[in-house]
């Protein structure tokens, strides 16, 4: 792996199968009376957010300390963009505390970007999560959740078809999961209105739909993406209920899916706008599993990044072992 | 006043002769000139072109001194071969009243690098709502006739369309930023893939275009002068042929850095690289290029846009837009434009000089080098080649997009009226 990771595209097929792997392992772990493993002892992480999350940084927080990290949430709401604190100054600040990993959530696409190749830090950089760009994490927890209930057996998901419908174009979660979800295999398809798909798609090596109702009945997942209701009065859709009518995944759609089809949501859901309450507490629903396949995922991130266990990560690290 | 003797200078590109430059003007051309007194330049294997000018420099002051000050950034401006420069309104305040102009034009003369024009706000406060006293800035000491709200757009069309009636009354001319604000709400760098794969919001050509096609048929219907500032897309390229083929009285300007570089450096995510209009794809590089080639495009103009470090030393969203330009601008022209053999250096003289100076209503500059004509020279060494230090700038900032990158040329000797404010390379 590389030393950081700041997009799906980062991984080959062998890293993002190794982060599987791993996850799998960690997620084991949740299953013990004692959930934690010293691997990481000594180690610092700390969670960087500028924007809000409360899911994500818990969901690292929690992989970082079953892995014994210690761990230094900081939390810069209003960013430079808001004429605060820089993005620099404040790496600069973690640098000096002796950061090994920084994980990054910000308003700005490339923030994470800046923050590894700049210049200013030397500790590992984790994407949790930037601007409209990407979460790469999120698409290894959906990758994993997806390969638990799919590829069983130490298979794959080659040829696995997968729907991501919504709001394409604000989605750091589809872009993310468009690139992982091709580089393990699986055929992907957006569906979208026009407006709300971003401009050069086809680029993208994925397949795009208008026509929720013609791709679910072949997709063995259905990603359902969170749509903001403000985003009509940008005018990509007329109004909540005709979106809700024409891309929403409500009971009537679910019963065009085959059986064994999973339904997932990155989360936060509107209940309601994208996807009904029946579907989502439906058996098909994973959204909750997503969880908790977030915190293992993270663990094993965090570990192949920080332990030096693929004997690629930086010499800084080994130093910090002396 | 001292005397320049340059022996065997290639003016143009043309045979080697020698050159006087004595009491301001150019005294004397022929061979084997003498002149007591005078200075000898050695001026073999150089370029003499008439001093360049440029319709379209952010000098800064006043308000942001911390970026550039008129001083600094006339002088990186004799650097790059410029005898004159018009001064963008964007200040803090506003060019937008006689006041401002004429202190903006008097900081210039008293720096003495270059003479400096300074362009007056179309709307007060660059706003878009109202005119500024155009005609008192026209009637100022600084004798304004290029107008621009450039940094935005005069995008409202009943104000467009004034704007370039009023100004006939003094021969001034609009110079329009051509950006559709509604469809570039939050825009950071050019549409398409990239744009969309990077996740930075784009900013569509069909923006730029949409506005010039609008502007070249108001500019029409009511028979005025356009300028349109940094043309970027094939498309507008296209639009302002069409215009000129017509007849209509538009005028183009392409920048530097939109015949160089390309948007693909912002998957580097450094905002080095963020400026606007965008960095564009290939294929508008090679537009811009043919168009500059066949006159569609004017005039090659900078948009140097000092900005302080802090301001590109974050995060691309948080960044400011804008790039230097002026010491660079002659290199990439030879770069992209001399030696791919699409322009001449007598194209270069038109392009970068004459034609900037026709559309600023600037007398004293923009004349070919002749007797009598006053000597704004630039003595230019086009077979060397340099490597691009943003510390040797004599600009107050460093965001320049070529640091580290190799160009041809070097501006050996800059004369302002018989005066040498770059000998040797160096700031006199």
């Amino acid at each position: 792996m590389k030393r950081h990771l700041l997009s799906a595209a980062d991984l080959t097929r062998d890293d993002a199968e190794l982060v599987l792997r791993t996850a799998e392992e960690m997620r084991s772990l949740a299953d013990r009376p004692i959930k934690k493993l010293p691997a990481l002892r000594g180690r610092t992480v700390v969670n960087l957010f500028f924007e809000d999350s409360t899911r994500t940084r818990i969901s690292f927080e929690a992989a970082a300390k079953r892995l014994s990290a210690d761990v230094i949430n900081f939390s810069a709401k209003g960013s430079s963009l808001s004429k605060g604190e820089s993005l620099k100054d404040t790496a600069l600040t973690l640098e000096a505390m002796g950061a090994d990993a920084v994980v990054v959530r910000h308003g700005a696409s490339g923030a994470p970007h800046r923050l590894a190749h700049s210049g200013w830090v030397r500790s590992s950089v984790v994407n949790a999560g930037d601007g409209t760009h990407e979460h790469p994490t999120q698409a290894l927890l959906d990758a994993f959740t997806m390969w638990r209930h799919l590829a069983q057996d130490g298979g794959s998901l080659d040829g696995r078809r997968v729907a991501i419908v919504g709001d394409v174009l604000h989605s750091r979660v589809a872009r993310s999961n468009a690139l992982l979800l091709q580089t393990l295999g699986a055929e992907v398809t957006l569906v979208a209105p026009p407006t709300l798909l971003p401009v050069g798609i086809e680029a993208w090596g994925v397949e795009k739909s208008y026509d929720l109702d013609a791709v679910i009945p072949k997709a063995d997942v259905v990603m359902m993406l969170r749509v903001q209701r403000e985003r009509m009065n940008a005018s990509f859709f007329p109004t909540a209920r005709e979106y809700s009518r024409r891309y929403g995944l409500d009971g009537r759609r679910m019963r065009t899916l085959q059986d064994h089809t999973i339904v997932m949501h990155p989360g936060p859901m509107v209940r309601g706008m994208e996807i009904t309450a029946d579907v989502a507490d439906s058996d098909r629903s994973v959204i909750v599993e997503q969880v908790t396949n977030g915190v293992a995922v993270r663990m094993a991130v965090l570990y192949l990044l920080l332990s030096g266990a693929d004997g690629v990560t930086g010499t800084d690290e080994s130093e910090n072992d002396a | 006043m001292s005397a320049y003797l340059v022996k065997n200078v290639s003016i143009l590109g043309g045979e080697p002769t020698d050159l006087l430059l004595e009491d301001g003007v150019v005294a004397d051309i022929g061979a084997d000139l003498v002149a007591d007194g005078a200075e000898v330049v050695d001026g073999a294997g150089l370029v003499a072109l008439p001093g360049l000018v440029d319709l379209h420099t952010h000098l800064r002051e006043p308000g942001r001194e911390d970026a550039e000050t008129v001083e600094s950034g006339t002088q990186a401006a004799a650097l790059g071969g410029f005898t004159a420069v018009h001064a963008m309104a964007n200040t803090e305040p506003v060019a937008d009243t006689a006041g401002v102009v004429e202190q903006v034009w008097r900081l210039g003369r008293e720096a003495g690098y270059c003479d400096v024009y300074p362009v007056g706000a179309v709307t007060v406060g660059l706003a878009g709502e109202q005119l500024a006293e155009l005609g008192a800035m026209a009637d100022s000491a600084a004798r304004v006739r290029v107008f621009s709200d450039d940094g935005r757009c005069v995008s409202d069309a009943v104000l467009m369309r004034r704007a370039l009636e009023y100004v006939k009354a003094f021969d001034g001319v609009i110079a329009q930023h051509a950006q559709e604000p509604r469809l570039t709400e939050g825009a950071q760098m050019n549409e398409g893939e990239l744009s969309g794969r990077l996740g930075l919001t784009g900013w569509p050509a069909v923006a730029e275009e949409a506005i010039i096609a609008r502007d070249c048929l108001l500019a029409a219907h009511v028979g005025s002068r356009l300028h349109v500032c940094h043309v970027s897309t094939a498309g507008s390229v296209e639009i302002v042929r069409d215009a000129k083929r017509k007849g209509w009285n538009v005028t183009a300007e392409a920048c530097p850095h939109h015949l160089l570089l390309t948007d693909d450096l912002a998957e580097t995510y450094d905002p080095i690289y963020k400026v606007n209009p965008p960095l564009r794809s290939t294929a508008d590089t090679q537009a811009l290029r043919a168009g500059l080639a066949d006159g569609t495009i004017d005039i090659v103009a900078t948009d140097h846009a000092p900005h302080p470090h802090e301001d590109k030393d974050c995060e691309w969203a948080a960044a400011a837009f804008g790039m230097l330009g002026l010491e660079t601008a002659l290199s990439i022209v030879q770069e992209t434009m001399v030696d791919p053999g699409l322009l001449d250096w007598a194209g270069v003289a038109e392009r970068m000089s004459y034609a900037p100076a026709r559309i600023g209503r600037v007398a004293d500059h923009g004349q070919p080098i002749e007797v009598g004509a006053p000597a704004n020279v630039v003595l230019y060494d086009p077979a060397a080649r340099r490597t691009v230090e943003p510390a040797e700038s004599a600009s107050l900032s460093r965001n320049t997009p070529y640091a580290g990158m190799e160009l041809p040329g070097r501006v050996v000797a800059t004369f302002l009226r018989g005066k040498a404010t770059v000998l040797d390379g160096k700031l006199q």
